[in-house]
This record gives C-alpha cells, structure tokens and sequence, in this order.
C-alpha cells in the first residue's frame, strides 16, 4: 500500500493485514460450508457467473464508498447517482434509437448514454465534493441530502415508473458473456478495481489521500490542496456509481427511481467489513474487494435455503456489520482486556 | 508533626521506558513546593502518581501519614490532593455557579437541580479565597488569570490540603501573579500546601520555599531558594554548566525577504513592523495569548489579515491561503505537531516527502518509488531521525525524532523563510540542542528564520533580534546578548493597563 515498499514487503505486509487474513479465512469457511451442504449448484457454473452479474452492481457503489471513507468521508448517494445517471442514460438512448427505428441508431445511442452517464457521475460526485470541502457540511449530512435530491430527480424523469424497451444491442454488450464464460459485469468491476489500485498504489494522489484521511490538519498546514483532493474523491465515487447504474441498467434492461435500495447499507457494511477505518487514514482494497466476494457468497448461500426467506437479510447484514465494528474495536491493542478489567 | 505528603523511591516506566525512577519528594504541612524539570523529565509523570492517576510500578505514596499502594483518582481527591491543570479543566460553556457547584452537586448524587442551595455552595466557595466574580457569568468570557482563580475556589470546595499547580503563572500578567501569590500565602497560612510546577526558575522562584528538581526522572536535587542561583538551576536541569552562547547574524546579508507593515488582524494583533534579512534567525516571543501564534498563522496565511502588508523581497504580496504561502517560499513548523505536522500513524518517509511528492514522479506521472525510498533515508540520515526503518509509522518515534521529521517536511521545500513555532516543546534536551543546532546552520546557510517561542533561553542564546509581544503588540526590540532572561520575562509579562493606572 505505501509508496516506499518493495513488492516483497508488500505481500508480507498483506499477508500479515490481520482484516485481510481474517476475510480470507471467512471466505475459505464459506466456500468449505457452500461446498459440503449445497455440493450440486456448488459446482454448477451458472451459480457463479449469477454473482459475477450480481455483486458488481453493489461492489462498485464500495468502492466509491472505500475511497471517500479513506480520506476520513462516506458516501450515502451512491445508490441514487446509480439510479439519476442509469435513468439518464436510458432516457438517451431512447431519444436516440426509440423502439422500432433503424438498429444501426443503437451504436451511436449507446455511446452517448454511456459518455452522459458517466459525465452525469462525475458531476453528481463533484457536488458531493464541493458541499464537504467548500461548504464544511459534514459527509454524512451531504451525502443523505442528495440520495433524496438525486433520487428526487430520478423519481421526477420517470415518474416514478420504470424505463424499460432499451435497444436490445446495449444488453447484448454489457451483459455479455466473454468467451461465453466470463461475464461482461464481472470484467467492468475488475477494471475499476485495477484503476483504484493503480491510483491509491502508483501515484501521488493515493499517498495524498492517505495523508488526508489521516489528519485532514496537518493535510492543510502541509500545503496539500484538500479541497481540489475532496472534490475528486467525490468525483471517483460517482463516477464508479454511474458504472454501477450501467450494470444495473444491463442487468434489468430497464431503469427506475427506486432499484437497489438496499444497496446503501450493504456498501457501507463491505467497506466497514474490508476494514477501512470510518475515522479515515486506513484502509486496503484487498480488504474491500473480498468483503465484497464474501457477502455475495453469503447472500447465494441464503438464496439455496428456501426456508429462510429474503425478510431475514436486513437482519443478518445489520447484524453482520454491527459484529464487525465490535471486533475491530476488540482488536486494537488493550481494548479487549479493557472490555473485562473496567468496573465502575 | 508528620509530613503532608511523602513520596517515597515511586518508579514508573511506560513501555519500558523509565519515565520515573526512584524518584523522591516531601512536602510539608502549609509548604510552598516547587517541582522542577524540563519538559519531557517526568514531571508530568510524577503529578499523575501523586494524584493516583496513574500507578506506580514501585515506591509509596503517603499522605496525612498513611500510605497508599494503589492509589486512586477518587482516594487522591478524598486524601485531599487537587490537581489544577493548565487548561483549569473549566466548562467554559456553563457558567462560575454552575461550574463550581456542579461537581459537589454530582458528587452528592442529586438527581434534581436546586438553584438556591447552588448559588450558596458557589458562594460560599468564592468567599474563601475573597474572589470577587458575577456567579452568572459564563466561564469563556472570563479572563485566563479569573480562570485560574475559578478552579482554585472549586479545588478548595472538597477540604483540600494539598493544591498542585501545573505552570500557574504562564499566561498572567504581573499584577495578576501578585495577586495568585497573595492566595497562595492566605492558603499557606491555613495549612494548605501548594506545589508548583515549574520549568522556569524566575516563574515561581520568590515565592517557593523547597525546590525539588528532577531530570530524566530521577530526582537529581532538593533546595532551599538561598542555595539556587540561575547557573546552578539550570546546571541541576539540564545536567549541562550554563554557558551563555549566542547566535550571530552575519552583518551585511543584503535586502530583506519578509517584511511586515503595520500589519494587523482583528481582535489577535495590531501595528508588527519588522524585517528579516537572509542569515537572521528573529525571535518573536510574548506569553500566552500575546498574539505570537496569530502573528506566525497571519504570516503563513493561515489566518487573514485586515491592515498592513506584508513583503516579500521586497514586493508587497497577499497571501491568499498556505498554499499561496508556501509557493513564496515560506515554511511554517506549527505549535502543536501531533494534530499540526504529522500524520502519525503514516510512515516517517510519507510524512518527510508530502510536501515535495510532486518532484517524484516518473516522465508517466507515477511514484517513482526508488526516489521516494532515497528521499526519505536522505532526510532520515541528515537530520539523525533514531529510527531502524523510515517504514515505520512516525508515532513510533519520540518527540524529538518526531519534530525533526516536521523539520525535514519543510526543509524538502527548500524554504527563504522558516517560521517554527514552540520549535522544542516537549522535546527532550539531547534533541532540543541538535535541533538548535540544525537552525543555527540553516542560518548560516542563508535562510531567514523565525523562532516563536516563551523558552526564555531558548530565545536568547539562538536569535539574532527579539521582538516581544504583549497583548497584541510589540512592545520591544532587543538584543539577546545584551538582554537577561529576567529583563525579557519582565517586558512579556508587563501589564500595559498597570502603568496607564486603568482598573480593570
């Protein structure tokens, strides 16, 4: 993670990461479990490729999530630029290639919607960006507000009913199937992945927002532009946000105000479970992207138990989160003896 | 008659680090005690143990003639220790009533609010000591020295015996340190003992009775004020013999590349005039609230100013923000590096290189990483940061590797101008000298630097120039080598509204 290792270093470091490890070792009970009681979809391709086409839509709103809690904020409107940008893009794409018209319109309709919602993304986020740096609001107020404002826009365009008959060709792209194997969802997730990688371990931009989250104080005594680092931060979220509203555009091959609303909770919850620190300054992506895996696991899991109905995840993800907290809280040094030895 | 409190052979280490060792103190019934040291020499650390704050891993603690193994904070209060802090730990939201009354209303565990009986407990406890306060004033608005004497009415609310005083005369003016030692001489005449702690000698010196001076936690002597003169107190602080060393300027070292005209910022400090040559070191020192740290702030554009200009070789500037600042070469070491000038939980090479990260990139725009390791071992070496790996994270190291790791964030910007604030607060001495050196050579070298700080001899033996600030000004422009620490504790402490014959 930090710019001075060499990569030997780093993999020990990563290894020795004791939320990555205790992911890993989850994980791998998971996939044991998954394995001795569900043993027939276990081996079925097709359980695997449905959460290839599942998590990325959930996955990509935490990564937003993971960089904005990184420098010390949080993300709540991811959810809503998802669906305000998705809404966006199809209400383009149909303006462009209506049902019925000539199919070489589709080509040209699918850019502009990919380029608008992306754009759109950007700008959603650089608001977010500008209200936490500029104004002073705090992160959580920010971003609560626009989920309503955003949601409000989407509900407004739509009129609160779904946008569906989008050019059958938009599908055929991004929920391909690569090789007729590989899900075009799984490898759009995979890309933004090695961006933030890329960004967070090979640039000065990645240091920077460590530096930040770290001590958003001394950010500012030691000349770092913290408004213009925010700003892009909120940017990054976005933008990852918007991704996400395509996948889930390709996924329902229609959009609404109201898709994914569960989404929010869920993303906070992965990025908490990958051990970002809410305070900031810390956090791998290693850590995010096997939350992520884990908790679609967990949920396919639930899925092959037909008694246990989808009433129960609120519950179980609440109480997943809620558990996670404790535990890191136990495992910083001295905390867990304190928990026993402070009586009065 | 036994002595009041009596601490015998206390040691405590924190990982393993001896903060105290066999360290020994009495204090009589009504003595007037003064407990010396350096920052960083365990007085701090001694304060805790005797008011059970934190245990000592050996020794005793007797008080009133009995002894306690484990003390607690509660047994400490009800022995009758109270600690005054320097920031008084007053609730500056509520007002004098309610912070005097409330804890012996809490402490009586009353689950409903009697105002009556409120105001007579916070009367009566003003009354001892003659505090004449309007009980419905909110604490923030009172001044620092009627603070103090808030605190002092509440520590003498529970039957104390024994007031403990972290610095008490640091922000006060003459008239206000008169009027503290006449309390504490009311006190003393009560039986009440009153220790001080101190890390100056002139602060407290005409009133203390026995010095007790510690230095790296050991208890290196006990005296009465007849047997300390100024070299001998230093001598027993520092463990070094004083010698009065001084900095010079080099004399002709051209135009100035910091002025200030008539600068002022409301409400912090009015009318600074001065100007820095390359190869000065300017002191600016002044007590607490003087407006030194404002003035630092103003010049590093942190903090806007409303009258004057300021220049820059010569050419007026504005300084919009640090970042304008920091591009017209100045460098600024802040007051408090822990929430200031470090991330302390990012590596050592992280913390020296942010500022200049930009300079390291490959021709693709990344990290290029082999700079940044050799960039960061560079300063590691040259400033002689104790540390095995710059990998690790800075709050592994001590205060003063730790400031020197702020010192190598600011002179990677190749800095004209260098303005430390508090440069050795909470340093420890080895480091406090290395560091005083390292700004001697950058002098030399050609930078212009600025000291801001209340460390009288450090003021004197390292700047070319004084200034000294009082209650938003300059009042004096001195020559340190022909200035005494008395002289400019006196000039700091002056009360302006005194001589102009105006009551507060």
């Amino acid at each position: 993670m930090s710019v001075f290792s060499t990569a030997s270093v780093r993999m020990r470091a990563l290894a020795k990461d004791p939320q990555v490890t205790r992911l890993a070792v989850i994980l791998a009970l998971l996939l044991i479990f998954f394995a001795a009681v569900r043993t027939p979809s276990f081996v079925r391709l097709s359980t695997w490729q449905s959460m290839a086409v599942q998590f990325p839509e959930f996955g990509l709103m935490a990564l937003g999530v993971m960089l904005t809690m990184i420098i010390g904020g949080i993300d709540l409107s991811v959810v809503a630029i998802a669906n305000m940008t998705g809404i966006g893009a199809a209400v383009i794409m149909l303006s462009i290639a209506p049902p019925g018209s000539d199919p070489s319109q589709a080509v040209p309709a699918i850019l502009a919607a990919v380029a608008f919602s992306l754009v759109a993304g950007a700008l959603a986020g650089m608001f977010n960006g500008f209200l936490v740096a500029k104004i002073k609001i705090p992160a959580i107020l920010v971003t609560l507000g626009t989920f309503e404002l955003f949601t409000g826009i989407a509900v407004i365009i739509t009129q609160g009913k779904p946008i569906s008959g989008l050019p059958t060709q938009y599908s055929e792209v991004f929920a391909a199937k690569l090789g007729g194997i590989v899900p075009m969802q799984l490898v759009m997730f995979a890309l933004v992945v090695v961006v933030i990688w890329f960004l967070m371990s090979r640039t000065a931009l990645g240091t920077k927002l460590y530096l930040l989250g770290t001590n958003p104080t001394a950010a500012e005594f030691s000349g770092l532009n913290t408004v213009s680092l925010t700003v892009r931060t909120y940017m990054l979220s976005g933008i990852f946000s918007a991704v996400a509203g395509l996948v889930m555009l390709a996924n329902y091959n229609s959009a609404k105000a109201d898709y994914g609303s569960t989404y929010t909770l869920l993303a906070v919850l992965i990025v908490v479970l990958g051990g970002v620190n809410p305070n900031g300054g810390s956090g791998r992506l290693a850590g995010t992207v096997l939350a992520v895996i884990v908790l679609q696991v967990l949920s396919s899991l639930l899925n092959t138990f037909p008694d246990i109905s989808n009433f129960y995840r609120p519950l179980i993800y609440g109480g997943v989160l809620l558990l996670v907290i404790v535990m890191n809280q136990w495992y910083k040094p001295g905390n867990f003896a304190r928990f026993f030895t402070r009586k009065g | 008659m036994t002595d009041l409190l009596a601490v015998r052979n206390v040691s405590k280490s924190f990982a393993g680090v001896h903060a105290l060792d066999d360290v020994s103190l009495t204090i009589g019934r009504g003595e007037i005690h003064c407990l010396a040291g350096e920052n960083g020499s365990g007085k701090s650390t001694l304060i805790k143990v005797i008011s059970g704050v934190h245990a000592p891993d050996g020794g005793t603690i007797e008080i009133d003639g009995t002894s306690h193994k484990r003390l607690t904070p509660m047994a400490a209060i009800n022995a009758g220790v109270q600690v005054i802090y320097q920031d008084f730990s007053v609730f500056p939201n509520l007002s004098v009533l309610e912070n005097l009354a409330l804890t012996s209303e809490l402490a009586a565990h009353r689950k409903l609010i009697n105002w009556r009986r409120m105001r007579r407990i916070a009367e009566e406890a003003v009354a001892k000591i003659d505090f004449d306060i309007d009980l419905d004033e909110k604490v923030g608005r009172l001044s620092i020295a009627e603070k103090q004497l808030v605190a002092i009415s509440r520590a003498l609310m529970s039957d104390a015996k024994l007031i403990i005083m972290d610095e008490p005369t640091t922000a006060l003016t003459t008239r206000e340190v008169d009027a503290l030692f006449r309390i504490i001489l009311d006190l003393k005449e009560r039986g009440i003992s009153t220790l001080f702690v101190s890390h100056k000698l002139e602060e407290v010196f005409e009133i203390s009775e026995k010095f007790t001076i510690i230095r790296n936690g050991r208890s290196v002597a006990t005296k009465r004020p007849d047997e300390l003169d100024r070299a001998s107190f230093s001598f027993y602080m520092t463990g070094r013999e004083f010698e009065p060393a001084h900095f010079n300027a080099p004399a002709d070292s051209g135009p100035a590349v910091l002025e200030a005209r008539n600068l002022g910022a409301d409400g912090a400090f009015a009318d600074v005039n001065f100007s820095l040559r390359r190869g000065e070191i300017l002191g600016i020192t002044g007590r607490l609230g003087s407006g030194r740290t404002e003035l630092a702030l103003s010049l590093f554009g942190a903090l806007k100013v409303n009258h004057g200009e300021i220049l820059i070789k010569e050419k007026p500037v504005v300084l919009r923000g640090i970042r304008s600042a920091i591009k017209h070469g100045i460098g600024y070491v802040p007051e408090d590096r822990l929430t200031e000038g470090l991330f302390l939980e990012r590596s050592i090479g992280a913390n020296a290189i942010i500022s200049e990260i930009d300079n390291m990139l490959t021709p693709l725009g990344l990290l290029d990483r082999e700079k940044t390791r050799t960039e960061a071992q560079r300063w590691v070496d040259e400033l002689k940061i104790a540390t095995p790996d710059p990998e690790n994270a800075v709050n592994t190291l001590s205060g003063g590797n730790q400031q020197r790791v702020v010192l190598a964030k600011w002179l990677a910007t190749e800095p004209e101008v260098l303005i430390l604030n508090g440069p050795t607060v909470g340093v420890d001495i080895g480091s406090k000298s290395d560091i005083h050196t390292i700004l001697q050579d950058l002098a030399r070298e050609g930078m212009a630097v600025i000291i801001i700080s209340d460390d009288l001899s450090e003021v004197i033996e390292n700047c070319s120039r004084v200034l000294v600030m009082n209650d938003g000004r300059i009042v004096a422009e001195l020559d340190p080598e022909e200035t005494s620490e008395a002289e400019l504790a006196a000039l700091m402490a002056h009360d302006e509204s005194e001589e102009a014959g105006v009551q507060r």
